[in-house]
C-alpha cells in the first residue's frame, strides 16, 4: 500500500517536470540534459563550476613545448600530472582564492554591488601595463589590493623586476597583440 | 603558446623548479646516501615578570655534527618594544622576523601608533600557516605594550599558544624542567633573570645542539636591555697564535708602475632644480 503511493507521487513528480520543465535552446544545456528523456535544469551546476579556481595543469617546461631533459630530467606522467613540491599548487594560486574567499564574504554581507565595484577598479587597474617586455610597476594594482603596505616573499624573492633573461622586444609585442 | 623567444617571466616569491629536479634524483640515491636537510639545535626560554618580559637564547648554532657558529645572536628585534627568540632552521627565524619587523615598521608609519604583540604574532600565523609547515620556524615573542606584558609561542604550522614561561628548541625538555621549578607569578627583575639564566643553563648541559653563552634580553615599558653575553662559557679555547700575515711575508720580486694620463675632454655643467 505504501509503495504504491511512492510510486504513484514519483510518477506524478516526473510527469510534472516533464511539463514545466523550460526548453533549452543552447547547445551545451541540450546536450547534458535529455538523457533520459528528463530535463535537467542544469544553471546551477554551470555556476558551481564557475566559482572553483581554476588549477593550470602542468606542461612540460621547455622550448616549444617539449620537455627540457637538460634542466628537469626525463619525463615522466608522474612528474607531469601532479607537482612535486606539497606548496606548488597552492601558492601559485594563493591570490586567486584569497581573492575568491573575500569577494563572495562581501557578497553575501553586503550584496552584488560591492563585489561588482571592487572587481570593475581592479580589471581598470590591471590594464595599465607598460609594454609587454618591460617589468610594470603595478602601482595602482597595489593600492587597491593593499599589498603597497606589506612585504611578503614575493616582494625579496625572484622579483620580476630583476630577472636575468629578457624578452625579444618585438617578439614580445606580436604575441601580446596576438600577430604572432 | 611555447614559443623560445616569447618569454614568460617567472611569478615572484618562491620558485620551485628544483623539487622536480630533487624528486628525479631522489631514485637515484636509494637510501642512506641523500644529502639531508641541516637542522639546527637551540635552547630558547621566556617568563613574563612583573614589570616586563626577560628572553634567553643560547649562542650556538650547529650545522649537523660541527659547530657553525659560536656567538650567534638568536633573540631577534621585531619592534622597540617586541622581541622574538627563534629555534629552528636558522635562516627561516631569521628572515621571517625580519619580514614581520618589516611589516610592524609600515604598519607604525602609517598609523602613528606602536605595534603590539598580538600583531606580530597574528602575522607570523598566517605566514606560517599559508606555508605549511615548510618554514621551520618556531618562534617565542615577548613584548610589552600598552595592554601589558605578552609572551607567545608561535610553531612552524602556525599553531599559537599565550604562556606566562616558555622553552622551545631541542633543549626545552631541560628548561622547561627548571622554570616549571621555578617560575612564580611576578616575579622580580633579578629573579626572573636568574631563573631565564638557569633555564637556558640546563638546556646547554643536557643538549648537544646547544652551547656555548648565554643571551638574555629584558624588554620593559621603559626600554629595552640586551645583555649579550650574559654569562659566557668557561670552556673558551685560547687562541695562540695569530693567523694573520705580517706585511713582507711575501718578497717582492719586481715592482712596475705605469701612470694612466688623464685629460679633461669636455666639461658640462647641468644645475640642478632644487625649487
Amino acid at each position: 500500500m505504501v509503495d504504491g503511493a511512492i510510486r504513484y507521487t514519483a510518477g506524478i513528480y516526473r510527469t510534472c517536470r516533464h511539463e514545466n520543465a523550460t526548453q533549452p535552446d543552447i547547445k551545451e544545456y541540450r546536450k547534458e540534459s535529455g538523457r533520459n528523456g528528463i530535463t535537467m535544469n542544469t544553471r546551477g551546476l554551470r555556476s558551481q563550476l564557475r566559482d572553483s579556481v581554476p588549477v593550470a595543469g602542468l606542461c612540460p617546461q621547455g622550448a616549444y613545448g617539449v620537455q627540457d631533459s637538460l634542466r628537469s630530467g626525463f619525463s615522466s606522467v608522474k612528474n607531469e600530472l601532479l607537482p612535486s613540491h606539497p606548496l606548488e599548487l597552492s601558492e601559485k594560486n594563493f591570490q586567486l582564492n584569497k581573492d575568491k574567499i573575500n569577494f563572495s564574504t562581501l557578497r553575501n554581507i553586503q550584496g552584488l554591488h560591492a563585489p561588482l565595484k571592487l572587481q570593475m577598479e581592479y580589471r581598470a587597474a590591471r590594464q595599465i601595463q607598460r609594454l609587454p617586455f618591460l617589468q610594470s610597476s603595478n602601482l595602482a594594482l597595489d593600492t587597491l589590493q593593499g599589498s603597497d603596505e606589506a612585504i611578503g616573499f614575493e616582494d625579496i624573492l625572484n622579483d620580476p623586476a630583476q630577472s636575468e633573461m629578457m624578452g625579444e622586444p618585438h617578439m614580445m609585442v606580436e604575441y601580446k597583440l596576438g600577430l604572432l | 603558446m611555447a614559443l623560445s623567444n616569447v618569454l614568460e617571466t617567472p611569478a615572484a616569491g618562491f620558485n620551485f623548479d628544483n623539487a622536480a629536479r630533487n624528486a628525479a634524483l631522489e631514485g637515484l640515491f636509494e637510501g642512506g646516501l641523500k644529502p639531508k636537510p641541516l637542522k639546527t639545535g637551540t635552547t630558547i626560554a621566556g617568563v613574563v615578570f612583573k614589570d616586563g618580559v626577560v628572553l634567553g637564547a643560547d649562542t650556538r648554532a650547529t650545522s649537523s655534527e660541527v659547530v657553525a657558529d659560536k656567538m650567534c645572536a638568536k633573540i631577534h628585534y621585531i619592534a622597540p618594544n617586541i622581541y622574538c627568540c627563534g629555534a629552528g632552521t636558522a635562516a627561516d627565524t631569521e628572515k621571517t622576523t625580519e619580514l614581520v619587523s618589516s611589516n610592524l615598521t609600515i604598519f607604525s608609519l602609517n598609523s602613528g601608533r606602536n605595534p603590539r604583540v598580538v600583531m606580530a604574532v597574528n602575522i607570523l600565523q598566517d605566514m606560517l600557516y599559508r606555508y605549511h609547515g615548510q618554514i621551520g620556524a618556531n618562534l617565542i615573542l615577548g613584548g610589552v605594550d600598552c595592554t601589558g606584558n605578552h609572551l607567545y609561542t608561535v610553531g612552524p604550522y602556525g599553531s599559537v599558544d599565550k604562556v606566562p614561561y616558555l622553552a622551545m628548541g631541542s633543549g626545552d625538555l631541560a628548561a622547561l624542567g627548571i622554570l616549571e621549578d621555578g617560575f612564580k607569578p611576578d616575579l622580580e627583575l633579578e629573579k626572573a633573570k636568574e631563573l631565564v639564566r638557569g633555564a637556558i643553563h640546563a638546556g646547554i648541559m643536557s643538549d648537544l645542539g646547544s652551547g656555548n653563552n648565554i643571551d638574555i634580553c629584558v624588554v620593559t615599558r621603559q626600554g629595552v636591555d640586551y645583555i649579550r653575553p650574559y654569562q659566557e662559557s668557561e670552556f673558551k679555547d685560547n687562541r695562540k697564535m695569530k693567523y694573520k700575515y705580517r706585511p713582507g711575508t711575501t718578497s717582492v720580486l719586481t715592482e712596475k708602475v705605469v701612470p694612466l694620463k688623464l685629460e679633461v675632454v669636455q666639461e658640462t655643467v647641468q644645475r640642478m632644480d632644487t625649487a
